[in-house]
């Protein structure tokens, strides 16, 4: 009844330049010249904590990172380290409670976003900054068509006539790759595949030309052979309209395919920051190293073992004053468990948190 | 999905037919008939009247009599009063029966729904401890003591309504019946809803929604309310059934001229005849109701209507 | 508003559970719902009155004292007046002289019998019902489930009703004043729920691994279903029959109120606000004790009900 097999998309170059123009008539200039600030996201010393019967969980503890226009920055590591509760954080959608961002700034555009009244905050979601979500299936509300919930954030932000708003929906079915458009803006989310509903939310996200994207493991929950088509459509709309990007993933593969800089986070640190260069030739902590070596080659020996990152990761209450990585490391030594490292730069822009890595320490 | 509803309208009968054999079966174990009166009839009157009325006839005869007779729409004569049929009496009472039964209905769901939702918007502050409070009492009270409870206060204490209701033609005597019958149907529904939006809450696309920046009653109208009222859908049936049994208590204490009074009186005076029917007509608008709530459901929910 | 997202579970990922068992889990969940706690309180203490309540009754809850009566004027005592402390009735009696507090706890007698017993025959009807469709499945899942169609389908006051009234006169129907069938009809009608839950899980679970594991081991049928299966369904069967409990006394007590199920002089709750009504003007507490405790009943059930409910749903595990 309803063809649910993903296909490739289908680009129409009309559609592109009616898209351009409305965009310029609507005056979200990409131009570098208009920028309000230097940076689009500078995220200051943020702490993001949960509340529970439990204790208090340090989801994300004294994260700092920048973001500029229209780059593409990877937030690698595992799951329960903290990155989706950053970007969560950058949005203020952490729920509370349990949660709370207790301290740091992050300043969006130059406006510290923690601080805005809910209001202000809530004109800067879904047009300024838009979110993509890990599971497609839960995250689409069932009782309303794909086209109608496309449709809920331009008409909010964007005061179109709901007739302009609907042509725009339709153009960005047709932007993500969703076939015979005009058809499906009416049907509901369930008639859709996995891969097609990410789609879906990929052109929620991007409805409204956001400035930055958040996406977090956007392919986490789809077929392998899917996920590389939406990486490649994330990638090529936010080159197309010069959106920043801050890719969450767990795999060092997509973000090394993605993105320009990469911060590898762990228990709610950031462990290692640098380009994608930097962190594959030359990476400074061990904890990258068996992420990079995890990951299995096409040179790998057929039968031999896959090579994992012994233990697990910690609890995030009471974290004593130590490097969070030293029970599961190869290379610790007593201070790792005495003192916490700090973030120390290492080349350009490359730091990482380590005592053994530094210039005076015991690893090469 | 048509093929679904015809499935359960053809399913009505057999469970109609079941029904009528246990109410007759019942009926008849009951020691005394209908004759039974304070003063005693000579026998050869006794015996006139069961042969007019095929008494006399071995049961299951009786029982097919009934049948034949039931589905040509005639259900007899009335045993306890000589001059009216059945189909009299039901035309007499049934209208105010439903006329209230539909009052306390749309009470219950314009009152419960929306105290369900103030409960849960308010989750674990004044407004959920308030809209509990009154589910608490409503659960916890049943309609006869609320009757009573309303009669004391509105009718003896504030006389702004009539204590009976008989003359039904005055509005009047509809208010007090009609909170006392919905009572415990607007206590369920608001708990039932209320747990459907806390649980809708937790829900992701509810993180979806606040993500594009919308404004929140957007959010709680058009993703979380319209989300949790299916589940309460399904105790609408409950609720109605509810509404059908607990209609003759009220109307026995109001004193409302409808079928429930007349079907009390014929449980107690043996008449046979009005029971059975009426009886059927309980068993069958149950049925019937819960097969709309049903349907209504699968209509209602899109991944059932275009699944 | 507070939200909370199935997804995002950050103490579930990020802290060790201490599995302590899911027995131990649910009762320290339980403990923390202080409204399932009052409502424990309060059951057990009604049900400690059922049991031990003949024996403290000031009166024996059928006797008529003349003497009080006669002393007021042939009106029933009020509570808490110097007569009625002076005659040893602190509530009051009615018109006959008749000691309210004993009279009430006769009544919580009856309904806490009526609690207790109707859920004894749901679970032995239910149970083995549900049982046997889940199992078997096809056809034998039919026919039961039809049978639950059509109890379903009956208007259950309607059939506790038909019921009382045929076998009123029977030695069934006398057997304690007309308590047993009560309970009986009662319980014949409620047992619908319990089926339908055990179905529910036997069917999702008799198709898990470790089912066909036994079968091969050459388990019996009946000791895979009574070892491995029932054990899980008792979380939800428990929830259902506390929380049946007021509807079970709520339906007696609305018997009684129209003259039906308990016989006099037995004093059930509604019994005594029919013969209470009366006198509603002048001798409220004759219909405002019971109605109390009728009330207390209620709620006191349906709070622990919901409670067991919340701390056994384990949706709601490591979100509180």
């Amino acid at each position: 009844m309803n063809p649910t097999v993903d296909q490739a998309p289908t680009a129409e170059a009309a559609v592109d330049i009616s898209l351009q123009d409305h965009l310029a008539i609507e005056g979200h200039d990409r131009d570098l010249k208009r920028a309000k600030a230097e940076n689009l996201l500078e995220v200051r010393n943020l702490s993001t904590h949960f509340f529970t019967p439990d204790g208090v969980v340090h989801a994300v503890d004294d994260v700092s990172f920048t973001l500029g226009y229209g780059e593409t920055l990877g937030l690698v590591g595992e799951s329960g380290c903290g990155k989706t509760v950053t970007a969560l954080s950058i949005s203020r959608l952490v729920p509370d409670p349990p949660g709370k961002i207790v301290s740091g700034e992050i300043l969006f555009e130059g406006q510290d976003v923690v601080t805005l009244p809910s209001d202000a905050m809530r004109r800067l979601r879904g047009k300024e900054i838009g979110f993509i979500f890990q599971d497609p299936v839960t995250s689409l509300n069932p009782t309303l068509t794909i086209g109608y919930q496309i449709a809920e954030p331009i008409r909010q932000h964007m005061n179109l006539p709901s007739r302009a708003a609907k042509d725009r929906v339709v153009e960005l079915l047709s932007k993500v790759g969703i076939p015979r458009p005009k058809d499906r803006y009416g049907d509901y989310p369930h008639q859709f595949s996995g891969g097609m509903r990410q789609r879906v939310m990929i052109a929620i996200a991007l409805s409204c030309d956001p400035k930055l994207l958040l996406a977090d493991e956007p392919t986490t929950a789809l077929d392998v052979t899917i996920q590389a088509q939406i990486l490649e459509l994330i990638q090529r709309l936010s080159e197309e309209f010069k959106t920043a990007v801050l890719l969450i993933t767990h795999d060092l593969g997509i973000a090394a395919g993605m993105c320009d800089h990469i911060n590898v986070m762990y228990a709610g640190r950031i462990v290692e920051t640098g380009t994608v260069d930097q962190l594959y030739e030359n990476p400074r902590m061990p904890y990258s190293w068996g992420l990079l070596d995890s990951l299995p080659r096409l040179d790998d020996i057929r039968g031999g073992r896959l090579r994992t990152i012994e233990g697990l990761p910690p609890l995030l209450i009471n974290m004593p004053d130590a490097c969070r990585f030293n029970p599961r490391c190869a290379y610790t030594r007593d201070i790792c468990r005495e003192k916490e490292p700090e973030l120390t730069t290492r080349e350009d822009d490359h730091e990482a948190r380590c005592w053994g890595t530094q210039s005076d320490g015991w690893i090469p | 999905m048509a093929s679904y509803v015809t499935r359960r309208i053809l399913w009505i009968i057999p469970v109609l037919v079941v029904v009528s054999l246990i109410t007759f079966t019942l009926m008849h174990l009951a020691p005394g008939g209908p004759w039974d009166r304070e003063k005693e009839l000579p026998p050869s009157i006794i015996a006139r009247i069961q042969a007019k009325y095929g008494f006399d006839k071995p049961v299951h005869e009786q029982y097919i009599d009934w049948v034949t007779d039931f589905v040509k729409g005639d259900f007899g004569p009335s045993y306890r009063y000589v001059n009216r049929t059945v189909n009299d009496m039901l035309a007499d009472g049934l209208p105010t029966t439903v006329h209230l039964g539909l009052m306390a209905f749309v009470l219950a769901v314009a009152l419960g729904i929306p105290l369900g939702i103030f409960a849960a918007l308010g989750h674990n502050r004044l407004p959920d401890y308030v809209a509990t409070g009154i589910s608490v009492i409503g659960i916890a009270t049943p309609s006869f003591v609320l009757a009573i409870v309303l009669v004391i206060v509105f009718a003896v204490a504030l006389n702004w309504f009539p204590a009976t209701s008989n003359r039904w033609v005055d509005w009047r005597t509809w208010v007090l019946p009609t909170i006392a019958l919905a009572g415990y149907p607007i206590a369920q529904i608001a708990r039932y809803t209320r747990s459907a939006m806390l649980e809708v809450t937790r829900k992701d696309y509810i993180r979806t929604a606040h993500s594009k920046g919308i404004r929140e009653r957007a959010v709680v109208v058009r993703h979380m309310i319209r989300n949790a009222l299916i589940p309460v859908l399904t105790i609408l049936g409950p609720i109605l059934a509810f509404l059908v049994t607990g209609s003759f208590i009220i109307e026995n204490f109001f004193g409302v001229p409808g079928i429930g009074d007349a079907y009390v009186s014929a449980i107690g005076g043996r008449d046979y005849t009005m029971i059975m029917a009426t009886t059927m007509l309980y068993a069958f608008s149950v049925a019937f109701f819960n097969l709309l709530v049903d349907v209504g459901y699968a209509y209602i929910d899109p991944r059932i209507r275009y699944g | 508003m507070a939200t909370r997202q199935e997804s995002l579970a950050p103490s579930a990922s990020l802290i060790a559970r201490r599995s302590s068992g899911v027995w131990r889990d649910a009762f320290g969940r339980l403990r923390k719902n202080k409204l399932a706690m009052v409502g424990a309180v309060i059951a057990l203490g009604l049900l400690t009155l059922g049991i031990v309540g003949p024996m403290i009754a000031p009166w024996p809850y059928q006797v008529q004292d003349q003497n009080a009566i006669i002393e007021n004027g042939y009106h029933p005592l009020k509570p808490f007046a110097q007569l009625a402390w002076d005659t040893g009735h602190f509530l009051g009696t009615d018109e006959l002289g008749r000691d309210l507090f004993s009279r009430l706890l006769d009544g919580a007698q009856i309904s806490m019998s009526v609690a207790l017993v109707v859920q004894v025959v749901v679970l032995t009807i239910g149970i083995p019902i549900g049982a046997l469709a889940g199992w078997f499945g096809g056809r034998t899942d039919n026919l039961l489930m039809r049978i639950t169609d059509i109890t379903y389908a009956f208007p259950d006051l309607l059939l506790i009703i038909l019921l009382s009234i045929a076998f009123r006169e029977t030695v069934f129907g006398k057997a304690l004043n007309g308590l047993l069938l009560v309970f009986v009809a009662i319980g014949l009608t409620s047992w619908v729920t319990v089926a339908r839950l055990v179905r529910g899980q036997l069917l999702s679970l008799k198709q898990m691994e470790f089912v066909e594991a036994a079968r091969a081991l050459g388990v019996r049928d009946r000791t895979i279903i009574s070892r491995h299966l029932l054990p899980n369904a008792i979380g939800p069967v428990i929830v259902a029959i506390t929380l049946g409990v007021p509807g079970a006394i709520l339906a007696e007590a609305t018997l009684a109120y129209i003259g039906i199920g308990v016989q006099p002089p037995r004093a059930s709750w509604g019994s005594l606000i029919n013969e209470g009504i009366r006198w509603m003007r002048s001798d409220t507490h004759l219909v405002l004790f019971p109605a109390i405790a009728i009330a207390t009943a209620l709620i006191a059930f349906t709070f622990l009900g919901d409670g067991l409910r919340d701390a056994l749903d384990p949706k709601l595990k490591g979100k509180q």
